[in-house]
């Protein structure tokens, strides 16, 4: 971490995800965390390094290896008044917690009119391109965001993951954080010191533009800016908006913008069949069905089960700057 | 090691012959052989992952003695290199597995160590723990339901997957209908950085068998013959209609969990070097050329042998192609897929 | 077991328990039993959907409910326990306004019958999910440690076809590795709906599992209201004292069907049941508590009406109760008024 200004800080997303957890635990004694491998390996990704020694067994429990009750039981400790942040090792290892999340979290609110909530997080990393085959590449957005209950962020930039996963752990109620693994030490960027939120909810305009609106998240997000900003030197004007924050989700970002642009491409990595750009679109259709000059676009993982481990399949699977670039041409000249 | 009589000085080989008991060491051979080269290829940039099972030999080359090629099933986990060679697997396949080459038997999807063959009875298996559990069950029932005499599954996990609740429904559901069951835990007493003792207040796993409603027993996952025995006494009784076992083999994990794991940030190097006294491979080494089973001579032919192999087959994967792009879109389902139909 | 023998045998070990509390156990059993005929009553009048039944546990839950500490103690408990409800301090106006499923209920109508939730007598949010509840007891259990607060433990409670579930495992492994305040106490009433012990375990006895979690196991006849105290009051006693968690087994048995849609004839002889049914706990602790001359003959006439009246006026107070309004499906999904698009 490299100290640039006297008010920021820069940083991987990495060492955002640490900081972040870090201050909270300094500052909140509530805070726990449970995982797999989050003690004495200090996480697989080294988030949680150190803490241990610092915050003690008590503070940052190594768990079994057992998914179902990582999350169950901090459900149990959120109900009792701490402010558990459960981590899932890889998200391709979330499915047999599946029903303490939409089952349980999602519902303690709702089924005890109030009187128990369950204010947790759920931390993992997702994503592709890291050479991580079927069991550590998944994407797992689509399977969760249809769930009244849960909220889910899934921030791209590491000022972003600060201010969302203080916001996170602030939250009444539960909260997916989704972590691309691959943005981890890949993307870097200047951080503010100091505690800040960002509210759920807000998309980021990351670059204006006249003639087409993209909409992504994650890791893509990264990728379809590299292409926006290529294709000016083409002459033409691409707007590029980072969603941060799919549950809730911000209608009047992407609303003004195709306003503006009068044309959406939707980029996610998740496969496109009932994926997060299947909502966009229908919402634009539903909402803004009249400004649009061209279909909308989506740009999407293909439909199969996951990424193989062999180079070409992955790198089949994952779209590149320079596909994003093309899609952006052809939609502007529709 | 406790695989000689101490009274009469013989070995107790449970009846495996010379032949057996010479398979059984150059499979333990091999496996590190081939675990090297992964690690190698790793540090050499030529793939991006491995995966060791050192600590594992004995245990795994003494139980996959105890496979009936042809008619028993094994449902593995990926730390299990030596029961695959055991059942079968070459180097060659091995090598295509950690390359992700085409040939692979899962056509380059996979992680390395996650094999499968259906020609040699071992079940595809994802790196998610536990997860193959329920299958194994499910292919003991189809083997009980078809009146098929003398057949088994063998399942094998570490400690670390007893902690799923997979593991549980597992052992509770073979119990129930008396399926053709081996449960084989290699208990290496690490759940990646996890010790056992932050895994379970009770650390002899066997003993919830009792539980369960079935046998279960403890053996030195360092010996391989008295593996052997401890899995073929549990597969026999699952092949003749005798219902499931939990075994516990105790071993360790001498190598980080793989390429990706400095296991230096949870244990120390002494603790790991004083249990390395215990390596099964020279131990049993000296076991055998002790009792004349083995001269010193075969045993330096045997590692020439496989050191040839490891190279050949390191060469042979190395030099088939990749899977092609299109190759992403296959086997989703049965036949060409869109999920919107026209 | 524990007490059942002596009870049989005529002598009488009360555990501690004053003439009072006697009274309170045999009244909470009482009132158990009105409340659910009252719903079995409601729902063939048609006034209300649905509604299930706990005969057969009475004597677990009152006894327990005795162990449990008010104002400091957790309750995680599991639909059917009506009387570990009523035994920490739900009303039976509360458990009408939950069959009719009122505004007035705690969970405003939303739940089915029978799922309470207090937050004042801290008894957990109940869902229909089995086992569901356990990984929240566990955690709840952990908040306690973590806070160090002494003296304070959670009992949850779980029916036998609970233990088939992988979270159950999860929930005691948990537990025993960090020594957690929890009291893990089994309603083995002997079926899971339609499908009995013998087709969900190896073997009968749920406390012998303990073993294999390195915590203490008991056992204990359900059908004996004073033994169950004893036997859960010991456990509430190690956990709040530091000691760690204890899986309680009570040998009870579900009289009725599973729930008003369930028609166990289709799966039960009436020859069973009825042979059963000389167990009631009912019966038999009143005749107890008589020919010990605790309760008069006169008292206890009095007791069943009172407990009647009680029930009658619950059920007119309740059902005259207006339901939530259609706008209520839409509060509570979040803390904050919520769409989720922004």
């Amino acid at each position: 971490m490299a100290v640039v200004s006297a008010n920021t800080t820069v940083m991987n997303n990495v060492e955002a995800v640490r900081a972040t957890l870090y201050d909270a635990l300094k500052s909140d004694e509530r805070v726990c965390i449970l995982g797999e491998d989050v003690g004495a390996r200090g996480n697989v990704f080294l988030i949680t390094k150190d803490f241990v020694g610092e915050f003690g067994e008590r503070r940052i429990i190594d768990t079994p290896i057992a998914e179902a009750s990582i999350v169950g039981i901090a459900v149990g400790m959120a109900m009792e008044g701490l402010r558990p942040v459960a981590e899932i090792q890889f998200a391709d290892f979330i499915y047999p917690s599946f029903n303490q999340i939409v089952g349980e979290a999602a519902k303690i609110r709702y089924r005890s009119n109030g009187e128990y909530t369950c204010p947790m997080v759920i931390r993992t990393p997702y994503g592709g391109g890291v050479r991580g085959a079927l069991s550590h590449s998944v994407s797992i957005e689509a399977l969760f965001y249809h769930v009244p209950g849960l909220k889910i962020v899934a921030p791209s930039f590491p000022a972003d993951v600060k201010g969302l996963l203080n916001t996170a752990i602030d939250d009444p109620d539960p909260v997916m954080f989704l972590e691309h693994k691959k943005t981890y030490r890949l993307i870097k960027g200047e951080v503010p010191n100091g505690h800040y939120t960002i509210p759920l909810g807000k998309a980021n305009v990351l670059k204006e533009g006249t003639q087409l609106s993209v909409v992504s998240y994650g890791l893509y997000v990264h990728w379809a800016l590299e292409a926006a900003r290529q294709l000016e030197g083409e002459g033409i004007s691409v707007e590029v908006i980072d969603l941060r924050s799919i549950r809730p989700m911000d209608k009047t970002a992407i609303l003004q913008s195709v306003e503006k642009t009068r044309k959406l491409l939707i980029i996610h990595e998740d496969n496109k069949f009932g994926g997060i750009g299947a909502e966009i679109s229908a919402m634009v259709a539903e909402e803004a069905l009249f400004h649009l000059d061209a279909p909308i676009r989506r740009l999407c993982g293909p439909d199969v089960p996951a990424m193989g481990y062999a180079l070409p399949l992955e790198e089949e699977f994952m779209s590149s700057p320079a596909e994003m670039a093309d899609a952006m041409r052809e939609m502007v000249k529709f | 090691m406790a695989s000689t009589d101490t009274a009469t000085g013989t070995l107790e080989r449970h009846g495996l012959s010379d032949d057996q008991l010479r398979a059984i060491f150059r499979n333990m051979l091999l496996q590190r052989q081939l675990d090297n080269r992964g690690f190698q290829l790793n540090r050499q940039g030529k793939v991006p992952f491995a995966l060791g099972s050192e600590g594992h030999e004995a245990l795994q080359a003494g139980a996959a003695m105890a496979f009936n090629r042809g008619s028993d099933i094994l449902a593995p986990y990926y730390r299990d290199l030596g029961l695959c060679l055991g059942i079968g697997l070459t180097a060659y396949e091995i090598m295509l597995s950690i390359f992700a080459r085409a040939p692979d038997h899962n056509g380059g999807r996979q992680f390395p160590n996650h094999y499968s063959s259906k020609a040699a009875g071992l079940m595809s298996f994802s790196s998610i723990l536990a997860a193959h559990l329920p299958h194994a069950v499910g292919a003991a029932y189809a083997i009980k339901y078809r009146g098929e005499k003398g057949r088994a599954v063998l399942a094998t996990c570490g400690d670390g997957t007893t902690s799923e609740g997979e593991w549980h429904e597992t052992m509770n559901f073979a119990a129930v209908h008396k399926l053709p069951f081996v449960m084989l835990v290699e208990n290496n007493e690490w759940a990646i950085s996890t010790p056992l003792e932050k895994q379970m207040a009770e650390p002899q796993i066997w003993k919830r068998a009792a539980g369960y409603g079935m046998p279960g027993r403890r053996f030195n996952g360092f010996d391989p013959i008295a593996t052997f025995a401890a899995v073929k006494e549990a597969m026999d009784r699952a092949r003749e209609g005798g219902g499931p076992t939990l075994i516990e083999g105790t071993c360790y994990r001498y190598l980080a969990h793989s390429t990706d794991d400095n296991d230096m940030t949870y244990r120390t190097r002494e603790v790991v070097m004083e249990r390395r006294k215990q390596d099964p491979v020279p131990a049993f080494e000296a076991l055998l050329v002790e009792h004349g089973v083995l001269t010193a001579q075969d045993v330096a032919q045997m590692r020439k042998d496989v050191l040839r192999d490891t190279n050949e087959a390191t060469d042979a994967a190395e030099a088939q192609p990749y899977p092609t792009p299109a190759d992403l879109y296959l086997h989703v389902h049965e036949g060409a897929w869109q999920p919107w139909q026209s | 077991m524990k007490q059942s023998a002596e009870r049989r045998a005529g002598s009488f070990e009360r555990h501690g328990l004053t003439d009072e509390q006697l009274v309170a156990i045999f009244r909470t059993m009482l009132m158990q039993r009105t409340l659910e005929n009252r719903g079995f009553q409601l729902n063939r009048q048609g006034k209300i959907p649905f509604a299930s039944a706990s005969e057969g546990h009475e004597a677990v839950q009152a006894g327990a409910a005795m162990a449990f500490a008010r104002g400091k103690d957790i309750l995680v408990p599991y639909y059917r326990d009506l009387g570990l409800a009523l035994g920490i301090g739900v009303t039976p106006y509360e458990v009408l306004l939950s069959l009719f499923a009122r505004a007035a209920d705690h969970s405003a109508g939303r739940q089915f019958p029978h799922h309470y939730a207090s937050r004042n007598l801290g008894l957990h949010t109940i869902s229909s999910v089995i086992a569901a509840q356990l990984p929240h007891a566990v955690g709840a259990a952990y908040a306690m440690t973590y806070r160090g607060e002494r003296g304070r433990a959670v009992l949850t409670t779980f029916g036998d076809g609970a233990t088939s579930e992988g979270e159950w495992h999860e929930s005691l492994n948990f537990a025993a590795v960090h020594k957690l305040p929890v009291v893990f106490l089994c309603e083995n009433n002997e079926w899971a709906i339609s499908t009995p012990l013998a087709k969900q375990m190896g073997q009968p006895d749920v406390h012998k599992r303990a073993a294999g979690y390195g915590m203490p196991g008991s056992v204990v006849d359900g059908m004996d209201p004073v033994a169950c105290y004893a036997a859960v009051r010991e456990a509430f006693e190690r956990a709040r004292s530091g000691g760690g968690p204890t899986l309680v087994e009570a040998k009870c048995y579900r009289f009725l069907a599973h729930t008003t849609d369930d028609d166990d004839r289709t799966y039960r002889s009436r020859e069973e049941v009825e042979r059963r049914r000389k167990e009631d706990p009912l019966p038999c602790f009143e005749r107890l508590l008589v020919e010990r001359t605790i309760v008069s003959a006169e008292a206890m006439a009095a007791l069943k009406r009172s407990v009647l009246e009680e029930v009658n006026d619950a059920t007119d107070r309740a059902e005259a109760m207006a339901y939530p309004l259609a706008d209520d499906l839409y509060e509570r999904v979040y803390a904050e008024a919520w769409r989720p698009w922004l």
